[in-house]
Order: structure tokens, then sequence, then C-alpha cells
């Protein structure tokens, strides 16, 4: 059982929890992931590792489906039956020079490690972080107090930049070098932003959420097509090389179980309760 | 259809006491017995059976338990027509005695009267970590547990049991059985952390630190055909297919969480007895199911008692084709084949398959899982300095299991490739015996 510790909301439907999970932290490096399992019930869901301190790690989830509501009804002092991890290879940081990290929506999650591992290792980092409206803005501090520059940008023009990440992306590339950039946010997001950098040759990686089962390269569930190769996302990335994935596909195998997804999140609302009958 | 293929009970129902007595009757207690050279982990085979013929069902137990720790498992699975009652000196005449029958009726019976365990050495002092809780992880933690050593397995799933648990269907392995068995082990002492995937959770200096080591982390990583189409939606390996139903209780979607798409029609490919519990698998969820091989009928691998459980359950059988393409938009709408032709033999003596040109056809699906078998989860592996590997990626070993790393053994799937349970547990055992004796060296 893997005590939560600390369980607050961070905006619509978006929450942070730490978690207590000693072999996870003490290992967890920028870019990794961990599985959770609810419960005995529960499918095995990857999360990004946002944060370690001591013996608990820091995941940010958006309640979306079943197992994410559930996630989000669960307070301090609630346990999770199962947390492994870390999973996944880290990211490559080096000392680059210049380099961007840019998060997406509840992806934004995933930059705050990153950036901070990248700027120990002596780069310029700068920060890019996007939201639908000024509400969905999670990490602002935090990315401020690690970045050396901090852009916001929002859809709708609520805060900061009005347009996308990949405005921002566009505008830094035509003016400065950059020697490397980190893209974390939903597939198409990802896919939009990273075509930014190409025709600039910066090294651009992005961070893939496949689906998952083990996520230790056993069944296969998370292959993507990077290059023309079949990769397993949960061993060999989850980051890759922005500029040879094949988003496309990525997005099309998202989308297996969208009816499945619907089907569990009703059964979690009114399943049992005996309200609507059960048989349809 | 025949009635069991509606649910996921399992399909042989075992022996009575009666009918075990009657069985072990007829054993010829021969003074050499060729039975037990059949049996990878050398179980006291004429022992437990005479046991058992004058009823003393609770010592056959024990006798059983001093060789082999998981009997009601290895009375399930192990492919005892080429083994142990393949050796058996009726088997020239009329019919081999039951012995698989019999381990396992002798198993359940324990586990029905309350189970005791083995003798305990006295504790040596040492500790040995086990990576990966399957067969030969099991196998290997209970081994050295018995001789006193300090054993530690980690397991990265939530569940112990590896390809027990997440492999083998519940109709051919009931998973309380599994599981009881994994508590005798446990219950010997031995630790085991699950969500722990050494190399990640557990680094390669801390693994290294125990006074020796065992990998028994098997051949989890699945082979596809590399063909167009393999990544459209509906395609899985059978690794895939499996540890969503066995392991996260798919077939109970949406009360467990986890979904699979049971498929209409269900097109498996390839002929090992992954393939028929994939297919049998993907007939109970409901699907019409074709199995694609590519050699003839009698070609296949799988054990007999298998295929013909699957044809029973109405698997059709498709021989002498090989999927090609991946038919499809977004998801799985058929798998186009390619006839064989059966060549010269190769060098396992089976006649060599190969394509008839021009010979094409569809075979309209919506599921397509691939069962065309499993190499070494290279993750731990490929971290650990100085461990050799062989060409297909498993560890090298000598006779003793031991790898090029001092103190670090290996046995089962990862050691030997794909093979049996049993094979496992029996590498296993001579592993964990020259695990003891490095141990004591020191």
């Amino acid at each position: 059982m893997y005590l939560v510790e600390e369980a607050t909301q961070l905006a619509d439907r978006v929450f942070q929890m730490w978690i207590t999970a000693p072999q996870v932290a003490r290992h967890a490096r920028a870019g990794q992931f961990l599985i959770i399992r609810l419960d005995e019930t529960g499918e095995r869901v990857p999360l990004t590792i946002s944060a370690v301190r001591g013996d608990q790690v820091r995941i940010i989830f958006m309640a979306v489906g079943k197992t994410t509501e559930h996630l989000s009804s669960m307070k301090k002092g609630d346990a999770i039956s199962d947390v492994v991890g870390p999973l996944g290879t880290p990211s490559e940081i080096e000392r680059y020079g210049t380099v961007v990290v840019i998060g997406g929506g509840v992806g934004i999650a995933s930059t705050p490690i990153i950036a901070r591992e990248a700027k120990e290792a002596g780069n310029h980092v700068i920060g890019i972080i996007g939201a639908r409206n000024k509400d969905f803005l999670i990490l602002e501090d935090e990315m401020t107090e690690i970045c050396d520059e901090l852009f916001i940008t929002t859809d709708d023009g609520s805060k900061g930049v009005h347009g996308f990440a990949s405005t921002v992306l566009d505008e830094l590339c035509k003016n400065q070098k950059l020697d490397c950039v980190w893209i974390v946010g939903p597939a198409i997001m990802m896919k939009v932003t990273s075509a930014v950098t190409r025709p600039y040759g910066v090294k651009t990686f992005v961070s893939l959420n496949p689906i998952m089962v083990d996520g230790t390269g056993m069944c296969g569930s998370c292959r993507v097509t990077v290059g023309g190769e079949t990769k397993f996302a949960c061993v060999d990335g989850p980051e890759f090389d922005a500029h040879q994935v094949d988003f496309d596909e990525l997005m099309s195998r998202q989308r297996t179980y969208t009816d499945e997804e619907k089907a569990s999140l009703e059964h979690y609302h009114h399943g049992g309760c005996g309200c609507c009958g059960g048989d349809h | 259809m025949s009635g069991s293929v509606k649910d996921f009970s399992e399909v042989n129902r075992g022996l009575s006491e009666e009918n075990a007595v009657f069985e072990a009757l007829r054993c010829m207690n021969c003074v050499r017995p060729t039975c037990m050279k059949g049996c990878p982990v050398c179980i006291d085979i004429p022992a437990f059976i005479q046991q058992i013929a004058e009823r003393d069902f609770a010592g056959a137990a024990a006798t059983l338990k001093k060789d082999n720790m998981l009997p009601a498992i290895c009375g399930r699975v192990c492919p005892q027509e080429s083994q142990c009652e393949g050796a058996c000196i009726l088997a020239k005449k009329e019919k081999p005695v039951a012995i698989g029958a019999l381990e396992r009726f002798v198993a359940d019976w324990e586990r029905k009267h309350g189970m005791t365990l083995p003798e305990i050495a006295p504790p040596s002092g040492k500790r040995v970590a086990v990576v990966g809780s399957g067969p030969a992880g099991l196998t290997a933690a209970a081994e050295l547990a018995r001789l006193g050593h300090t054993v530690t397995v980690f397991e990265s799933l939530h569940e112990a049991g590896g390809v027990l648990t997440y492999g083998i269907p519940n109709f051919r392995l009931p998973k309380d059985i599994v599981r009881a068995e994994i508590e005798q082990v446990k219950a010997l002492g031995v630790e085991i952390r699950l969500n722990h995937l050494v190399g990640r959770s557990v680094s390669t200096d801390e693994l290294l630190s125990y006074d020796a080591v065992f990998l028994g982390t098997g051949a989890g990583l699945p082979y596809f055909m590399d063909i167009e189409g393999e990544n459209l939606n509906g395609v899985y390996s059978a690794n895939e297919f499996l540890t969503r139903v066995n392991l996260m209780h798919a077939d109970c979607f949406p009360e467990f969480d986890t979904p699979v798409k049971r498929g209409c029609r269900v097109v498996v490919v390839g002929g090992g007895n992954v393939a028929m519990d994939a297919a049998r698998v993907a007939r109970r969820l409901g699907g019409e199911v074709t199995l694609v091989y590519r050699r003839r009928k009698e070609d296949l691998p799988a054990r007999a008692v298998e295929v013909a459980n699957a044809v029973a359950e109405g698997v059709q059988f498709v021989c002498c084709a090989n999927p090609v393409r991946v038919i499809g938009e977004k998801t799985v709408e058929g798998v186009e084949c390619v006839q064989m032709e059966m060549c010269d033999l190769d060098e396992s003596g089976r006649p060599k398959p190969s394509c008839i040109e021009g010979s094409n056809f569809v075979i309209e699906a919506d599921v397509f899982i691939e069962a065309i078998g499993q190499g070494p989860n290279p993750l731990l592996i490929s971290m650990l300095p100085h461990l050799d590997r062989a060409r297909r990626g498993n560890v090298v070993v000598d006779d003793d299991g031991m790898t090029t790393i001092d103190g670090v053994y290996a046995g089962g799937d990862v050691a030997t490739g794909a093979a049996t349970v049993i094979w496992a547990m029996g590498s296993a055992k001579k592993a964990a015996a020259a695990i003891d004796r490095h141990l004591r060296r020191e």
C-alpha cells in the first residue's frame, strides 16, 4: 500500500498528489514515469513523475476517465494499492547551451523536473507553459523559480501571450540559437509544436503517452513508430526524437478504447447503485 | 459449442481419491525408474505413487515437495507426455501411468487438508536476490530458503507468479492455486517485493550487493511479425492479450477497469501453447477464432491436449499459411495470408515452410493476436556490466546456471529461451544448488 500524503486541486479538474513510494523516489529522474493501480479492480495507469521530495513522489493529473476521477476523490491518508517505478529511460540531459522546456495543459506537470535537471547541467533554460485559459495554468511559480526565462501562453489570451506554445517557440527560433527543446503535452500539441523546430534542425524531444499495461516492455501495447521503426514507449521512451515520431499513428492508437473508457466512467458513476437498471 | 467455452473455470476436473488410488496401483514400481529420468526436477515419482497406492496422501505430498514446491502447478501445465509419462515403462505397451494427474491430485488433496512445509536448514547468514517471481524465480527462491539463505524476490508487477499469473489462463491453471503455492514459498521465509522493477526501482549496484543473485526474468519481450498494418488498433501480442485478461481481468470489464477488444472474428497466428491459450481465451470472450499456423497441423509445437481442447472449443485451424499483412484503416478489418508449402527439412528436422507465390487470401477479422514467441526482456540484463549474452539475447550460463558475472546465476527462459514451466524450474533448481555451493565456499 502506498499512502497519499497530500492531495490538492490545482485547476479545474487538475489535481496534485504526493505519494510515499520510497523505491520510486530514490531513483526517479527527469522524464520518467510511474504506474499506479488504485485497488483490486483497478487498471494500471502511467503518470509522469513531476517532482520528488524525500520518500515521496508527486503526480499531477486531470480527472478525465474512471481512474483519474477516482484518484481525484482520494485524500491525505488514503492508500493506493500499487505504485511501480520509476519507469522509462530518463531524459537525455546534457550541457547543450540554451534549452527550451515546453509544457501544454496538464503536460506542464513534467516540466519542472526536466527544467531543474537541465538547469543543474549548466544550461540556459527557457520555459514555455501554455494552457487553454488562465484557470488551467499550473506550476507557474515553480517554473518561474527554476527557469531563466518563462513564457506563458493561453489559447484565449486570458494570460500571457495570446496563442500557443508554438507561437512563442517560433519567435525564439527566429531570434536566437536554440540547442535542445523538450515538449510535453497532448499528442496533437506535440505534433504541431515540434514541427516548428524541424526547419531549424534543433534537437527536439517529445514525451509520448500511448496506452500501456505493464510498463516493462512485456506486452507491446505502447508501441509507437519512430523513424520507421517500432519502439516500445515504456522502455525505449517515453521520450523520443520529435521529428521521427509518427504522431498520427500515436493519436489513432490512443483512441483504441474510447468507447470502453466511456463505459468505465459511466459504470463508476452509476454502477452498482441500481438507479439506472444496469441493463443498458 | 462446448460447455466449457462459456467460462474461465478449469477444463480438466482432476482425479477422485478412488481413481487416484486405482491409477497409482498400475505403477510397476520399477527398480530402475525411467520416469524420473524424464523429469526436469527429478521428483521421486515411484515413491509418491506408492504412497498414493497406500492412501498415504500426506506422505505423497511431502515426497513431492522435497523436490518441487509447485506440484499443483506442474501437475497441470507440465508436458508429461514427453517427460515422465513418455518415459514410463507402460507407455510402450498400453497407457503410461497418469503421473501428471496423480501429482495434481496429491497437491490438490494437500491444499484441501492443510499444507505442511518441508524442513528448513539453519540460517546461513547469506542474502540472495532473486529477480522475477515466475516459475524459475519461485523455484530458486524456495530451494535457497530451504537451504537456510535469506531470499528476497523482486517482482515488477503487482502480483507474483510471472507467466503463471499473467500468461497461463485460469481454465488451464486456476489463479487461486498459483496463489496458494506462492504462499507456501513465502511460508519458507521468502520475501517477495512486488512493484519493484530491478534496474529501475532497484539499482544494479543494490542488486549486486547481495551475496548472490538469481536472474529469472523470463522471456518477457514479445516478438512481432514486422508486417504492414501491425500497429492498427486491434492487433495484440499474445502477451498483451493474455495479460489484459488473466492479470487484469478484462473479461470482467467494466467491473474491472481494464478493457480488451473482444473481437467478433479473431485471428491468432502461432502454433505453440501460448497461441492455444490466446485462441481459447478469445473463444471465451465470444469471438469466432481462426488460428493460422505456417506448418502442418502435425507440426504444431503446442501440447496435443491443448490443440485438442482448442479444437473442441471451436477454434478453426488454418495450417500451412502465414499472415503477410494486416488490413484496415484505423482498426483491423482483415488479415491477408499466404499459403505455405513444405520443403526440405530444417535443422530442427521439421519441414521448412516457404510461401506459394500468388496464393494470398484474406481472413476477415477485427482482432489479430500474434503468438509467435518471445525473447528475453532486455531491460535488466542489458544494464549489468560484463554479462555475456548469446545471439538471441539470452543470458549465457554454464551447466550450473552461472553467468559471466561472479555470484550471478540465471535460469528459466532468460537463459534457455522460451521453453516450458518445468524446464524453467529444472534449471532454477540446478542454479540454486550451485548458488548454495558458491555461498558455502565463501
